[in-house]
């Protein structure tokens, strides 16, 4: 599984644990790491800066990026061309839907509208449960990165974003991430409340995939500020620090196989795959000394995208099926 | 933090990021708390709500916004609202007069493709919605008060609407342009429901030439009468979600 305890609580915004206690085995590792750069000799520092240099100018695979934004395009064009030759077998959006007739509803989307309405709808719950289902096996918040259409239009600003940092032109302002958690029930307590599913109304992964299937609509404005917000002021501003969908996408994916691992003993700690991040305070453990074991399963708040996989230079991040090692 | 010095980049950093961070959360929250506003506040009339809305509040609150009722109608009556509407972005309407709801369906497919309920599941038939009732607005205007007949295409060359005929195409509504009619005394209102006994003509003078749409309990609301009367501007309207006896709003 995902997620343990520390891992849920790093994603609700603590920062991550500096472990004290190494297991031996790690400890041996990082032992002999340090004689290894002791003994480096000025040619293989240099071949080193030169490896992570050519990382950043971006010499490094895109596989799992290109297989990533391949997949959010064909399932959203899936429900897009289902609504124009009108097929029926991906009916509505992202927010609720029935795929081959199957309900499907996002699981923080339905909360806000039970909270709101005040009584249950047996096909509401069919279609969250569903959704959880899934998400459970493949991995909570890879609906982040994977299906959002809202994603793949924030990875574009963020590349603007970090092109225009590198030049100088402007600065990351990050927020504290603790800020999700308080939307998340902030917005829950609001539609109890206020009898209304606020939530809803500006999510833009809602608005981006109503605007795919029906038609462009004047509330992509308000995607677009979000997404200027994102390029000129805070790098992926609305998945870090409020979208609600996703950290509820990240509690379910506490409960799955599927997750990323760093196995340290190849790491040359570059920390590459932590520039790349989306989410970099789950990537803590591949700085130099900080890994307490061997082998450490990337935590929950983890979008599952495989950048960090594309940079590395040693293989030591891989995607992994918890328990499927056990069998082979 | 605390423990910081005030006067330490750390500090004064953490601080900034704090600063920042509220910023932030009354900033999305000021965002969502305006899109409701114009909603509370009834800023723009009632529209008309799909087939089997429940009421208004109870409505906006159960709509998820997927837009499944869209995909279903045979005739793309349901619409969702633009965030300029100001009556919570996503959730669907009818703009009749453009295009009512005529039924195509025959068993109500918005409701049943409806995940939340906000559209009723106990109505199964189209006689049991009750989306408001029509009214006619301006009888002196109305061209069967005045006894007179109606050629051509019932809303122009240009109209969109789509309209099922059951006499010509029981499975495919056709465009309202492309049906014209040669009527002697206009009765497209009553001739076009798609409602039995919801509406009829009823004589206003003793020679019977002159007569006037009168609308009965039946009628579910459904805007196929304010969409087809080719008067400019419509004689017969649907006052959205008005139920039998109660008084004129």
């Amino acid at each position: 599984m995902k997620g343990n305890l520390d891992a849920l609580l790093v994603m609700f915004g603590k920062e991550p644990k500096k472990y004290k206690r190494l297991t031996e085995q790690a400890q041996a590792i990082h032992l002999v790491k340090k004689e290894q750069i002791r003994r480096l000799t000025p040619e293989e520092i240099a071949e080193f800066k030169q490896e992570l240099k050519e990382i950043k100018q971006g010499v490094h695979s895109n596989k799992w990026r290109n297989r990533r934004w391949m997949t959010i395009i064909i399932v959203n064009l899936f429900f897009t061309l289902s609504f124009w030759i009108d097929i029926q077998l991906f009916e509505g959006s992202m927010i609720a839907s029935r795929v081959f007739g199957f309900h499907m509803a996002d699981i923080y989307s339905a909360l806000q509208v039970v909270l709101a309405y005040k009584i249950v709808f047996i096909n509401l719950i069919i279609g969250t449960v569903t959704v959880v289902i899934i998400w459970v096996l493949l991995g909570g918040r890879a609906f982040c990165s994977w299906i959002c259409p809202y994603h793949l239009l924030a990875d574009l600003a963020e590349k603007i974003h970090l092109k225009l940092v590198a030049k100088k032109w402007i600065k990351d302002h990050p927020f504290h991430r603790g800020v999700r958690g308080i939307f998340w029930i902030v917005f829950a307590l609001l539609a109890f409340i206020l009898g209304y599913a606020l939530f809803n109304s500006l999510n833009p992964v809602g608005i981006v995939s109503r605007a795919l299937i029906y038609g462009p609509s004047l509330a992509l404005l308000w995607v677009f500020l979000l997404l200027l917000v994102e390029i000129f002021y805070s790098r992926r501003a609305w998945c870090r620090y409020v979208c609600p969908m996703g950290l509820t996408y990240g509690m379910v994916g506490a409960l799955s196989p599927l997750q990323i691992s760093y196995h340290l003993s190849g790491c040359h700690h570059e920390a590459a795959c932590n520039a790349v991040c989306e989410v970099p305070h789950v990537l803590e453990c591949v700085k130099k000394g900080r890994a307490d074991q061997v082998k450490i399963d990337i935590g929950t708040d983890c979008t599952l995208c495989g950048a960090c996989i594309d940079v590395c230079p040693t293989q030591s991040l891989r995607f992994e099926i918890k328990g499927l090692s056990l069998i082979n | 933090m605390s423990k910081l010095p005030n006067s330490s980049p750390r500090y004064q950093a953490s601080r900034r990021r704090f600063l920042r961070t509220v910023g932030l959360f009354v900033g999305v929250l000021g965002a969502s708390l305006a899109t409701f506003l114009p909603v509370i506040a009834k800023w723009v009339p009632a529209r008309l709500r799909p087939p089997g809305a429940i009421d208004e509040p109870e409505f906006l609150a159960s709509c998820i916004k997927c837009g499944q009722c869209v995909q279903v109608c045979p005739v793309e009556a349901i619409r969702l609202a633009d965030i300029d509407e100001a009556m919570g972005i996503g959730v669907p309407y009818i703009d009749a007069r453009a295009q009512a709801c005529d039924f195509s369906c025959d068993a109500v497919q918005c409701i049943l493709a409806c995940p939340t309920g906000s559209l009723n599941h106990t109505i199964v038939k189209k006689e049991e919605v009750r989306m408001g009732l029509a009214r006619v607005a301006s009888p002196d205007k109305c061209l069967a008060t005045q006894g007179l007949g109606f050629k051509g295409q019932a809303r122009g060359a240009d109209f969109q609407g789509l309209l099922r005929y059951t006499e010509i195409d029981r499975w495919n509504p056709i465009p309202v342009r492309d049906h014209p009619y040669d009527l002697a005394l206009c009765d497209l209102c009553v001739r076009e429901c798609p409602i039995d006994n919801a509406i009829s003509l009823q004589p206003i003078d003793t020679e019977g030439k002159r007569k006037m749409p009168v609308i009965n309990e039946a009628c579910v609301g459904c805007g196929v009468c304010e969409m087809i009367c080719p008067v400019e501007p419509t004689v017969i309207v649907i006052d959205e979600r008005k139920m039998w006896g109660e008084g004129t709003a």
